[in-house]
């Protein structure tokens, strides 16, 4: 299967790897999907005393798709309050990197990943 | 070295140029009809047919007549498969048996039968691939017709004991249908010793064209089966249509080619295979699908632990190589032939299949080492799994959210 441009160059040159202190309190860690399915998703984002998201980080055991969204989203939450983060849309991020049908489900998995990292973040409070 | 480098010889195989030569003449010049009876071009036609026909026989120690031109080994599965059951499911009855790792035009062929009305079992091989005897011997029912088994596996290479298993149906009065179409060239098969009636072959997996196969019908007892093909009764009735010359000349002398130079051949290949093998394994957590013993070197299945199939197939691309997991289609279904084996999901997802054959080179095989090496680095660099993993978690122990 032929993929774009973007989704070659993020999984090429993946932005943000890496992990964060999962046990810090302004830390929030999403984790998504199953090694059964093909594609886990680890995102972590840190939250700056102002309320914005300072700092996000991201692991995936996928496809090329499912890295090149996680790596945008990384790019994406950077500077956003969670308001803002928890409003990204897989939509947006299907768009961005011009994913394939088949290939639609890698950008809901990063929209859950979002998901999941902004709860267990508002848990800690 | 050209790129990418082509380790996916399972898939498909190079015509060989001595065959791609030999085939020309038959589109352009000698474009007779076999099946013409009253002209120098039908004879001449005939003749490279009958001579493509030696070949192919002389490969499998089989007799000429026994062997029925197809379009290929799909072809010749569904036409041994549906044509003997057909055929013999009057008095024997319409139970049959296959194994869950045959290829998809055997399975297929069967999910038909059994909307015919056939009874159908798969029988779950063990974990190294072969199939226990043991439990075949309980499949079989006073009832069953046929039993269909492939010699080489397609997705891991392993090679079954068909004496043992074709002597089992003998003794059942069981028809025995095999599937070499990944074995030819391969493995030595000797028809005139083996208990197998009917065996499927493919020109393309062994240097010849695409398009072109055969199938092997006993004669000695004499197998029947029903045509699945009608119209002007070629082949003796069993597969109507004008006869493709220049592709059974190909696959003819493509046979012939195996049959001359195969063990020369195969040692080469185990040499790489050993090479390729040795490389890979220096590699953490990685593990070989299907037996080491009894497989063909052509073949090496690994599973790349904590990483991704399709994300390393595109970090290979310099190397053209197949997954285990079909997450190219819409299904993201990891190989069923891996899951019968019972490996879980994420070996299953993380599995390449490397086949090597005639024109690969040690150089090739370093090279792909290498590549390897690097990538599986960088990938579980950016696997959770990897991170979990080095962690000490237990992964099977984890409650996934499954989408």
């Amino acid at each position: 299967m032929a993929y774009s441009d973007k989704v070659l160059d993020h999984y090429e040159n993946p932005r943000n790897v890496g992990s964060l202190d999962k046990d810090d309190p302004n830390v929030g860690t999403g984790m998504v999907g199953a090694p059964a399915c093909g594609d886990v998703m680890k995102l972590q984002i840190k939250l700056g005393e102002n309320g914005i998201i300072e700092d996000a980080k991201f692991k995936t055991y996928g496809c090329g798709s499912a890295i090149a969204s996680s790596s945008l989203v990384t790019e994406m939450l950077k500077g956003k309050t969670l308001d803002e983060a928890e409003s990204i849309k897989n939509s947006a991020i299907a768009e961005e990197l011009a994913l394939p049908p088949v290939k639609i489900h890698c950008s809901v998995l990063a929209e859950d990943a979002i998901k999941a990292a902004i709860e267990d973040l508002k848990s800690k409070k | 070295m050209k790129l990418p480098i082509y380790m996916d010889y399972s898939a498909t195989t190079p015509v060989d140029k001595r065959v791609a030569e030999k085939m020309i003449p038959f589109i352009t010049e000698d474009f007779g009809n076999p099946a013409s009876r009253s002209h120098a071009y039908g004879w001449t036609a005939e003749h490279a047919v009958e001579e493509a026909r030696r070949n192919v026989a002389s490969l499998v120690n089989a007799d000429p007549k026994e062997i029925v031109w197809t379009s290929g080994a799909t072809e010749s599965n569904n036409l041994a498969i549906k044509g003997i059951a057909e055929f013999y499911s009057k008095d024997k009855g319409k139970h049959i048996i296959t194994c869950a790792t045959e290829h998809k035009a055997v399975i297929d062929a069967f999910r038909e039968l059994e909307r015919l009305g056939y009874e159908a079992t798969y029988l779950e091989p063990e974990a190294n691939g072969l199939i226990d005897l043991e439990k075949l011997k309980a499949a079989i029912r006073p009832d069953t017709v046929l039993v269909s088994v492939m010699l080489v596996n397609n997705e891991i290479g392993v090679i079954q004991d068909i004496t043992s298993i074709g002597n089992m149906c003998r003794e059942h009065n069981v028809y025995f249908h095999v599937d070499a179409a990944q074995a030819t060239g391969k493995v030595d098969i000797d028809l005139a010793e083996l208990p197998v009636d009917a065996m499927s072959f493919s020109a393309h997996k062994t240097y010849g064209p695409k398009g072109i196969g055969a199938l092997y019908v006993r004669r000695k007892p004499r197998i029947r089966l029903q045509a699945q093909m009608h119209g002007g009764g070629h082949e003796r009735g069993m597969r109507s249509g004008t006869l493709a010359t220049h592709q059974i000349v190909g696959m003819g002398e493509a046979f012939r080619i195996a049959k001359e130079e195969m063990h020369a051949e195969n040692k080469r290949i185990k040499t790489l295979h050993e090479r390729l093998l040795k490389g890979l394994t220096e590699i953490e957590e990685v593990y070989v699908n299907g037996d080491l013993e009894h497989r063909v070197p052509h073949n090496l299945n690994i599973s790349f632990n904590y990483v991704e199939g399709e994300s390393l197939i595109m970090a290979i691309k310099d190397i053209a190589v197949s997954s285990g997991s079909a997450c190219t289609s819409a299904s993201l279904e990891p190989s069923y032939v891996l899951r019968a084996l019972g490996r879980s999901d994420e070996l299953a997802h993380s599995s390449i299949r490397f086949s090597i054959g005639r024109y690969t080179t040690e150089q090739d095989i370093d090279h792909a080492i290498d590549v390897l090496k690097q990538k599986i680095g960088k990938l579980r660099e950016l696997s959770p799994l990897w991170e979990m993993f080095k962690d000490g978690v237990d992964l099977s122990k984890v409650e996934w959210a499954a989408h």
